[in-house]
């Protein structure tokens, strides 16, 4: 039975926890695409080392809050559209390609705004066009993300 | 469309996700997408999206599961566009 999830529900079941949670809050979700927003925080262990006296969010970190927001937490909502709760239950999102442009830097402490845009869902495969803003408007990374849902 | 141009886009569209270049020195309808090619299998859906832009068809998912060489690709376009 198809299952409409408010964007709270699906908070609670993207399974990334802290400290590997990149996303706070959902603003905006539905078949097309979703918005969300994360902080980061200033006393992240990683500002340490990335680098040191001058701390900068790296690439990766980026790239994967973009991944929990247009792979992770849309894709929970569209598998539970199209199957059910049960099958959702089963399944684990995976990372599957990416290909995106840096062109700003995340200070410590930032606000980002998380924006995706379904491409496609097929076969329980999802690419989205993703980009992150600052608070500003200034978009830090952009591009593409896809991901499946695979039998845990 | 004849045979042999089909086989040639579907050679033309996998050709960017083969990971065993020299396998398709000698593709042919046998060669097997995966184990052959090494086309990673989450890339597949990329194909067949492909498949339908290029060749104006749909192919429906249950199709898909049935398609494991380069022949079952090229049978299964033709049985679409026809």
């Amino acid at each position: 039975m198809s299952t409409v999830l408010t964007p709270q529900q699906v908070l609670g079941r993207i399974p990334q926890q802290e400290p590997f949670r990149f996303i706070d809050e959902i603003v905006k979700l539905g078949d097309d695409g979703i918005e969300a927003a994360y902080t980061w925080r200033p006393d992240a262990d990683f500002y340490r080392g990335h680098f040191p006296g001058n701390p900068v969010t790296p690439g990766v970190l980026i790239v994967e809050s973009m991944a929990q927001v247009g792979v992770v937490a849309l894709g929970i909502y569209l598998l539970a559209k199209e199957g059910s709760i049960d099958e959702l239950n089963k399944l684990v999102t995976v990372f599957t390609d990416v290909q995106v442009d840096f062109s700003g830097i995340v200070t410590p402490g930032s606000r980002v705004e998380i924006t995706a845009r379904k491409v496609f869902f097929r076969r329980r495969k999802l690419r989205s066009e993703v980009d992150m803003k600052l608070e500003d408007g200034t978009v830090v990374c952009s591009g593409f993300l896809s991901g499946m849902g695979v039998p845990k | 469309m004849e045979r042999q141009e089909a086989f040639e886009k579907v050679v033309k569209i996998l050709t960017p996700h083969v990971k065993n270049m020299k396998a398709l020195d000698s593709v042919s309808d046998t060669t097997n997408i995966l184990d052959d090619l090494k086309v990673n299998s989450a890339r597949l859906v990329d194909v067949v999206l492909a498949f339908e832009d290029e060749f104006d068809i749909e192919i429906p998912d249950e199709d898909v599961d049935l398609v494991n060489t380069v022949g079952d690709c090229v049978n299964l376009i033709l049985e679409k566009s026809s």
